[in-house]
């Protein structure tokens, strides 16, 4: 016990070390934020719209033939699961959106020949808003969309 | 170099269920750590599956999807002891292959 104590108070002292370090100057943490820039139009679209617009298509029909399944109520925004299955013939493409999140796109999944066109994950979301399952098929994008009521935002992490 | 993924493929008639966990944080760039500084965005961009050199998913991801993401589909064609492969590429250009025997 007494080992992984000092060790302990080792590796926080580190830790304080780098912290204090940044703070004055020495590491340049925002420096270091602002180094990603997203160079992928589709994730910048803030609506369906956008995103659908950004992907080449222009605008996305609503159909039954997607099945979304997510839950009513996602006690946790920081992991909601989704499934989506399309039975759209000729699906290239399944996305998943969230409307109010700060960027509408979350994940694109390109389907080749002999791939089902099924896909099941988790995301965030932000609060209570639509889901939407986008799909491209030869004969454009369709979607559907669910509510998620969200009672604990995807964003504190 | 992350930790493996965790990727269990099962075969279900001919078409094969690939399920992949992967060990990621999945930072947004929106979240401020303790002392309030907003923590840089560090997420997977690009996740490909490959089973004989054939790519059967392909995803471009957000920081929208979850941290330690999870990730299942199904694809045609493959048969029991057949290796399926992942990698996945990460924004700040960390990356990561594994592969699973398909049972």
């Amino acid at each position: 016990m007494q080992y992984t104590r000092r060790h302990f108070l080792k590796t926080s002292a580190g830790g304080a070390a780098l912290l204090a370090m940044a703070a004055a100057g020495l590491v340049p943490v925002s420096a270091l934020a602002a180094e990603f820039v997203e160079n992928r139009a589709a994730f910048k679209g803030k609506t369906l719209d956008e995103v659908v617009k950004a992907l080449g298509g222009n605008a996305a029909q609503k159909s039954d033939q997607i099945v979304l399944k997510a839950p009513e109520i996602a006690e946790n925004g920081a992991t909601v699961p989704v499934e989506i299955t399309s039975k759209l013939p000729g699906t290239k493409m399944i996305a998943i959106l969230s409307e109010k999140n700060p960027h509408a796109l979350s994940a694109e999944f390109q389907i080749p020949d002999g791939t089902e066109p099924y896909i099941s994950t988790r995301v965030k979301v932000a609060e209570t808003s639509k889901l939407y399952a986008l799909v491209q098929t030869d004969q454009g994008y369709f979607y559907t969309d669910q509510v998620v009521k969200v009672t604990l935002g995807g964003c504190g992490g | 170099m992350a930790d493996p993924m965790r990727i269990r493929a099962t075969m279900n008639g001919d078409v094969a269920e690939v399920k992949i966990l992967m060990s990621h944080p999945m930072e947004t760039g929106q979240r401020k750590d303790a002392s309030g500084k907003l923590v840089p965005a560090m997420f997977i961009e690009k996740v490909t599956a490959t089973w004989n050199g054939k790519t059967v998913l392909s995803a471009d991801w957000g920081p929208a999807v979850s941290k330690n993401p999870f990730l299942a589909f199904r694809f045609k064609g493959p048969k029991a002891g057949d290796k399926i492969s992942v990698t996945w590429t990460d924004t700040a250009g960390d990356t990561r292959t594994d592969e699973a025997t398909i049972s």
